[in-house]
């Protein structure tokens, strides 16, 4: 295929690649074993209620949210991913 | 779908119609058959009163046919039909709601004309503010600095059929190049939007940007990305680079003032500075990062085009 000049060329399957592929990355991340050792545990992440949080407050949140949230559908979804890379290489 | 899109190309005639009532302003004319509605119950009473004069359509046309086992037929198939969109009606509404969609969409020729005029020559116009009408955002009928997705959607496919015929003349087209151009394309604004995204809630920066707000703003690139690839074509490689840099300016400062409004807050004197001291510093970095990227991802997926 004369896809030479396409040096970076995306399709959407690699979108999709992508998105399970960090979804999974932020899902790992366990809050006592790992996260706690750098100081971004759960009790560091609720702050002033007062004033907007800062970055590190809204980082914790989002990632604690994509655990909770993400948690289930990561596992129907790794699961297919699996089965279907077993099948069709 | 055939319904809005009838009402659509009917409005374009009555683009200069009376103007809208008071508590109706954004969707008057764009159902045939609807009257002036609320913008709450636009959709599904305008289906519902235009649904039956679409049964009754096709219940005169086949008094035609001979067979009146053929007239049940068709009336049966097209309540059925009917019945389908319903479906995929309330389905769609769950996860997007239609009436923001259709906000978006509600362009007229004036405004795309001037539009077009702000993104390639952003230096003259002056006011940039959006204005409101009772806490709504005005349509784009009535507001120039209303963001919308007509423009973005057409530049976007009169953008991937530039790209076909530019590589037809290079004589390196295939049907599977068309489409591998389309999804990288489509999976870069994909990227930029998310991006956007998550800088903007990290930050916690309060602005009324919705997500289809941020997908018109990165896909109005597409229009400084057609003129470039034109002027490529005809002008060579050297109007290919002129084209460029202008394109590029004009859609930075585009960019830099229409966000400047929505991201930057205005410091009202009542109101002190929340948070840290870096959040405005902050908030330029957003902005100014969105419109450097531009012309970076402009030369990025047109390069390879004009040789």
């Amino acid at each position: 295929m004369e896809l030479k000049s396409f040096y970076m060329a995306f399709t959407l399957y690699s979108l999709i690649q992508t998105a399970i592929l960090c979804t999974n990355a932020i899902a790992v991340l366990h809050e006592e074993r790992f996260l706690s050792k750098f100081g971004w545990g759960v009790d560091h992440g609720v702050g002033g209620f007062g004033d907007d949080p800062g970055i590190k407050a809204q980082i914790l949140t989002l990632i604690r949210s994509v655990r909770t949230v993400m948690r289930v559908p990561l596992i129907i979804v790794n699961s297919a991913c699996i089965v279907l890379l077993l099948l069709f290489g | 779908m055939d319904l809005p899109h009838q009402g659509y190309r009917a409005t374009k005639p009555r683009a200069r119609a009376a103007p809208p009532t008071a508590d109706s302003v954004l969707f008057d004319d764009t159902s045939s058959a609807a009257p002036a509605m609320n913008s709450q119950g636009y959709y599904t009473p305008g289906y519902n009163m235009a649904g039956p004069s679409n049964n009754m359509q096709g219940g005169a046309g086949p008094d035609l046919f001979a067979d009146p086992m053929a007239n049940a037929a068709m009336m049966y198939g097209s309540s059925l039909a009917n019945q389908g969109k319903d479906m995929v009606n309330k389905e769609i509404s769950r996860f997007m709601s239609v009436n923001k969609l259709k906000y978006f969409f509600a362009v007229d020729t004036r405004y795309v004309l001037k539009k077009l005029m702000i993104l390639m020559f952003p230096y003259t116009h002056q006011d940039w503010e959006v204005r409101y009408h009772r806490d709504t955002p005005l349509t784009p009928r009535q507001d120039v600095n209303a963001p919308d997705l007509y423009i973005p959607t057409m530049a976007f496919i009169t953008y991937i059929l530039l790209a076909g015929m530019a590589l037809g003349i290079q004589k390196r087209f295939s049907p599977e190049v068309l489409g591998l151009c389309a999804s990288t394309a489509l999976v870069w604004v994909i990227i930029e939007v998310l991006v956007m995204l998550l800088s903007l809630y990290l930050l916690t920066v309060h602005s009324d940007l919705s997500t289809f707000d941020l997908i018109a703003y990165s896909g109005y690139k597409y229009v400084g990305m057609i003129f470039t690839v034109l002027c490529g074509l005809l002008f060579g490689s050297d109007g290919y680079y002129v084209a460029l840099a202008w394109s590029s300016c004009a859609l930075m400062f585009f960019i830099v003032r229409s966000l400047k409004m929505k991201i930057l807050p205005s410091l009202s004197p009542d109101s002190m500075v929340t948070g840290s001291s870096a959040k405005p510093q902050f908030r330029l970095y957003i902005t100014v990062a969105t419109a450097v990227f531009q012309p970076i991802i402009i030369y990025w997926l047109t390069s390879h085009l004009v040789r």
